[in-house]
């Protein structure tokens, strides 16, 4: 056999399939089917790890997803170093490298292991106490240094070259563990004929059966049983079984996520998604998450080698795997026994089973006594030796009196089930105590859920699949399938798990300084339980926080109730009155690649590019990322820095011309008889009477009467406008435009429709930009009297139905041709060929705001913020002055938006035309006055003015229309500098030449 | 300008996921042609109109879609007063529907979407990596059509085979709707 442990007879891995694989260096073999735990169990490797705070020698506690300890790093290349994966899940590969986590040198011999010598200082609450003093100490040096002791794994520090892939499915029934009773559940949905999904974190379904020997359901063995009962289920086509899949999260509606782990067991996973998260919208939720063992709270009971009486049963039945020759066993309950019983029958010694009930009795006391098993009821284990393994236990009559030294080579110890009530807590249930078998179990159900089996505290297997069968069956129904299900599976022999008690055994109790631990992952003891409620904390999520009890990776799923039984014992309660902490997804640890999936790299967000981005990039443009666009911030030639490249593009567009790709900015066709009147609502400026194919500069207000958005609107029809947006602004207009019109203005007969990428624009601007459209215009006169500045017109351009707007952002002459977006890059070119000619060059975003600004146009969101009023930003022109409603009319009117003093938009001219201020800087009258100063306003735009020959600014100051000429002072750290207030506009001031 | 009229229209245009193409085993996904598109905007009262000058019967059944009984037209609800149409052929849509006097509003976007069309036996399990939605032939049947997400982006998702959809989606989220649908036909 593979492994010193191995015991031949048992278990149901093939002999043949041996693997190889690898712990912290050492090579081991072991079987394909195997769990990392199971084969290092089987080579006698019971040390595995550190504790995470005094780095105590630790083992593997369990057999399943509830592992606290055996945490290790999982190597598969330089690239993937997967840490604190537990062994009892990772499956075994062929050349599996694991390396143990949290120790320094080794795992035998760690230094860290000091902190369990001077733990006395390391009690509960103690980096809340400790390290206060100097504050500042905490983040530089106090909290880096425990971060760096006190720890799991190492993070991996290269990118992750897995994929992970992304699933949404649809079901009628989800069932959540394919247990017997999930099975159950799930035969008697699927044969009603409804959609089922079932999963199941194992790499194959069966639950307990896997260790629950006494089990035979409909003739077989329970395990064989629920192989065939997941092939069944497998072969149907309105069966989807998920299996290494776990059920993490339950969130509202029936919406549960599941992790899939697609490639983590294989030695080569191809081509395959590492993991592929499941989102999962179900009808109906049938819950059969079974129960987990507790373990015993006795003194040093964290030793290697004392494990749940399960586990040992797990690999003992279906790894074939003993975990010490001669076993002792602690037991609360009768489930132990029966592992006792297993082991003894595999030919493995039992020292003795210390049992704490007085007088045991029932047909597992009778087989262990019968197989010769030394029962020592009404006794405890109030100690044990053996640092890295255990060797002996010490045991006394419970009610105190001499002890016993027996010595030992494993402990197996359970104080009882505890329900997996997680994913039921998750969908907003509330637990309810079971004062009867000291549990909490599920009560109402606030979605459409059920729980069957062991979760549901039904604890015998025969009531449990009828449970199950009867539930499946319900759920399959209550979303309409209508086939006959079958009966439910015949169990025609069974264990019977009874109660088991949670809290402290003896020797661990209130006046005891011994660590007995509760929460393993987290290094909690009884005693820090004890110790927070001295302090004073009375809620269970005070405790658990003050503690940390419950906050580990795992969750707590084996030390919740001791914690809770433990606190309510020491503030003389009862445990329902205390009350559980809440359960939170996810119910056990995601990695971040399943969470984002698809969404990384190029799939990240999305890259919006305009039908001109090819152009743009051959033409060595600079980009600028607006919202999620890709805009050509400046475009610079051999030589140029963007200063020098910005300057040359601001001065060619006023000299000769310049074209600019407008493309992203929000385009909306408002259509309908009622056009212009839904107009005047949204904005405030008066459309009735403006002309089709005329444009106007429209504001846009909120509720609240400061300024929205902004934008040129053309006339194309008497019921039809084109209406621009700001690029930001695109989405979020068209929103607001559609929420007034469908619950302000339901009357109004107009339809918005987005055209944002129906179009692509290539504003050309500048003296010659006529000369350098007009060869590619067909059907336009652009003659400025019949085509004037603020016009529209619908003709070919290059042959493209087009629409030509005249407009100017810049000042000058200019025009935006629109045509369908396919066609842009070509009429982009043709237009570029005659831009040369000219002299004229390509302008990007940047050159765009310094052009604008020499103008005193304002940007929304730049020279906006919000908090700006049309008469602020010096708009008060662009509200109707006769028009009686639109949306923001009545903000207007609100005494402060009317009050004198309010911040208003002015231009800024340094004193040193040199100096450019920074955007953003607050500006203050008197530069002397002492800290806190008094600030009346701030920079919201500030260039170097090309063409100007020096810095523009602008400025939101208070009052500031009324301080023309007041020098005012923009303090920075070198010192204030001065400024002169004075008009927004600061190129061609009458300005006449946009009239060409 | 005598240059500019014989200008081949056709050269001049410049597709947007032009050239890319993914086919695996089970699933390809790829641009579709151009086409012309209209976004439709009406009331009840002027469907009968609308539906007479387009040759389509626009559906009124949420989800669902209508062919013409010839030629490759469709009309695809959208909302309750909101179709979106589309021609194969390019036909000149909104001069069609110019030809209603009902009451209704037709705006071109052919160039504001892009057809990105998923087929093959993976094509469900392919979109559900990124759309929410039920796609199972019982909830999404051949011709159903919506309006929904594909990981970040609006979509609007037509069933055209029981192995087949067609993805219009925005020009400037075509790429991405692209690339998001070419990895997750990876794990088809």
């Amino acid at each position: 056999m593979v492994g010193a442990n191995r015991i031949a007879g048992t278990g149901r891995l093939s002999a043949a399939g041996r693997l190889a694989f690898s712990f912290d260096g050492r090579s081991y073999q072991g079987l394909e089917g195997d769990t990392l735990a199971s084969a290092l169990l089987a080579n006698d490797v019971h040390l595995v790890g550190r504790s995470f705070k005094y780095h105590r020698p630790r083992g593997v506690l369990s057999a399943g997803t509830e592992e606290p300890n055996a945490l290790v790093g999982v190597h598969r290349d330089a690239a993937r170093r997967t840490p604190n994966v537990r062994a009892t899940v990772q499956e075994v590969y062929d050349g599996l490298t694991a390396v143990s986590q949290n120790r320094w040198p080794s795992l035998a011999f760690d230094i860290g292991a000091i902190n369990d010598l001077f733990s006395p200082f390391f009690s509960a609450g103690f980096y809340y106490k400790t390290f206060m003093w100097p504050k500042a100490a905490w983040a530089a040096f106090y909290e880096p240094k425990i971060r760096a002791a006190a720890g799991l794994g190492v993070a991996p520090d290269r990118p992750d070259p897995d994929r992970y892939a992304a699933r949404y499915a649809h079901c009628d029934v989800l069932v959540v563990g394919g247990g017997a009773a999930g099975l159950a559940a799930a035969l008697t949905a699927a044969e009603t004929g409804a959609r089922v999904i079932i999963c199941d974190e194992q790499a194959a379904p069966g639950g307990a059966m896997r260790f629950e020997t006494g089990a035979r359901i409909d003739g077989e063995e329970g395990w064989a049983w629920a192989q065939k009962a997941t092939a069944r289920l497998a072969g149907m086509d309105n069966v989807r079984v998920l299996t290494r899949t776990t059920a993490f999260g339950y969130y509202a509606q029936n919406f549960v996520a599941l992790a899939e782990r697609v490639g983590d067991h294989l030695a080569e996973p191809g081509d395959r998604p590492r993991e592929r998260l499941w989102q999962v919208r179900a009808r109906r939720v049938v819950l059969a998450t079974g129960a987990i063992e507790r373990h015993m709270v006795f003194a040093d009971n964290d030793r290697p080698g004392i494990m749940l009486a399960s586990a040992a049963r797990t690999y003992l039945n279906h790894y074939g795997v003993c975990v010490g020759r001669n076993v002792g066993v602690y037991a609360g309950n009768d489930s132990a026994y029966a592992a006792a019983i297993d082991l003894k029958r595999a030919g493995v010694a039992i020292a003795a089973i210390v049992d704490l009930r007085e007088t045991p009795k029932g047909a597992l006391y009778e087989e262990a006594r019968g197989l010769g098993i030394d029962v020592l009821p009404g006794r405890a284990v109030i100690g044990v030796d053996g640092r890295t393994r255990v060797s002996s236990m010490t045991v006394t009559p419970r009610t105190g009196g001499p002890s016993r030294r027996i010595a030992i080579d494993a402990l197996l110890t359970s104080s009882g089930w505890t329900p997996s009530v997680h994913l039921y807590s998750q969908s907003r249930g509330k637990v309810a105590f079971d004062a009867s078998t000291q549990r909490f179990l599920p009560d109402a159900y606030p979605q459409d859920c059920v729980s069957v089996g062991a979760c549901n505290g039904t604890d015998d297997l025969a009531a449990a699949l009828k449970e199950a069968a009867a539930a499946g069956e319900r759920a399959g129904r209550a979303t309409g399938a209508r086939a006959k299900a079958t009966k439910a599976p015949r169990v025609d022999a069974s264990e019977g798990w009874s109660g088991g008690m949670p809290g402290v055994a003896p020797g661990a109790g209130a006046d005891a300084a011994v660590k007995a631990f509760v929460d393993f992952q987290n290094d909690v003891t009884a005693k820090d339980i004890r110790q927070a409620v001295r302090e004073g904390m009375r809620s269970i999520e005070h405790v658990k926080r003050f503690t940390t009890n419950g906050m580990a990776t795992d969750q707590g799923k084996t030390s919740n109730l001791h914690g809770l039984a433990i606190a309510a014992d020491a503030l003389g309660k009862e445990m329902h009155e205390v009350g559980l902490t809440t359960f939170r997804p996810p119910y056990t640890p995601v990695t971040f690649g399943a969470l984002v999936n698809q969404a990384r790299g190029a799939l990240f967000d999305p890259t919006r590019k305009t039908a001109m981005h090819d152009w743009h990039e051959k033409h060595r443009a600079v980009f600028e990322d607006v919202g999620q666009w890709k805009r050509p911030w400046y475009y610079p030639r051999a030589g140029e820095d963007m200063h020098e490249a910005v300057n040359r593009e601001c001065a060619t567009v006023r000299q000769t011309a310049g074209l600019f790709d407008a493309s992203t900015l929000g385009k909306i066709e408002v259509v309908g008889p009622d056009a212009a009147a839904f107009m005047e609502l949204l904005y405030t400026n008066p459309w009735q009477k403006l002309e089709p194919g005329r444009c106007r500069y429209g504001v846009m207000l909120r509720e609240d009467g400061f300024v929205y958005d902004d934008g040129v609107v053309g006339r194309l029809a008497p019921d039809r406008f084109h209406v621009t947006t700001t690029t930001g602004g695109a989405a979020r207009v068209l929103n607001h435009m559609e929420d007034y019109l469908q619950t302000e203005f339901p009357h109004l007969k107009v339809w918005l429709t987005s055209v944002s990428e129906q179009w692509a624009v290539i504003a050309v601007q500048g003296p010659k930009s006529r000369d350098i459209i007009a060869p590619f215009v067909e059907g336009i006169d652009l003659a400025d009297a019949a085509l004037p500045h603020m016009s529209v017109r619908e003709g070919q351009v290059c042959g493209v139905p087009a629409r030509l707007f005249r407009m100017s952002f810049s000042g000058e002459l200019g025009f935006e041709v629109n045509v369908p977006a396919d066609y842009g890059e070509a009429v982009w070119e043709a237009l570029w060929t005659e831009a040369e000619k000219n002299g004229a060059c390509a302008y990007g975003t940047e050159t765009m705001h310094v052009l604008r600004a020499e103008k005193g146009f304002i940007i929304v969101g730049q020279d906006t913020d919000g908090t700006v009023t049309p008469d602020d930003a010096g708009l008060a022109w662009a509200i109707g002055k006769k028009k009686t409603d639109f949306v923001g009319i009545r903000g207007l009117r609100r005494p402060d938006l009317m009050a004198a003093g309010r911040k208003q938009l002015v231009g800024l001219r340094t004193r040193d035309p040199n100096i450019v201020l920074e955007e953003g800087a607050q500006i203050v009258a008197d530069p002397n006055q002492p800290v806190p100063m008094t600030m009346i306003g701030h920079v919201t735009s500030s260039y170097w003015s090309q063409n100007c020959g020096r810095s523009i600014a602008l400025a939101l100051i208070a009052d500031g229309r009324a301080r023309m000429g007041e020098t005012v002072y923009v303090p920075m750290p070198n010192g204030a500098i001065a400024a002169e207030i004075g008009q927004t506009v600061f190129f061609d001031e009458k300005g006449e030449r946009v009239h060409g | 300008m005598a240059d500019v009229a014989n200008r081949d229209l056709k050269a001049m245009r410049r597709e947007k996921l032009a050239g890319l193409s993914t086919t695996r085993e089970r699933v390809s996904v790829t641009p579709g042609p151009p086409a012309a598109r209209l976004a439709l905007r009406a009331g009840e009262d002027a469907l009968n109109s609308v539906s007479r000058a387009l040759g389509v019967g626009v559906p009124r059944k949420p989800k669902t879609s209508a062919r013409a009984k010839s030629g490759g037209r469709v009309a695809l609800w959208l909302g309750p007063d909101e179709w979106l149409v589309i021609d194969e052929d390019g036909a000149d849509l909104p001069a069609a529907a110019g030809w209603a006097k009902a009451l209704h509003s037709a705006v071109d976007v052919s160039h504001r979407n892009v057809a990105i069309l998923v087929a093959g036996d993976g094509a469900e399990t392919c979109l559900a990596a990124g759309c929410p939605q039920d796609l199972s032939l019982a909830a999404f049947p051949v011709g159903a059509c919506s309006r929904t997400v594909l990981g970040k982006v609006e979509i609007v998702l037509w069933r055209t085979s029981e192995r087949a959809f067609h993805v219009e989606v925005w020009r400037s989220f075509a790429e991405y709707a692209y690339a998001f649908l070419a990895e997750a036909a990876r794990d088809v």
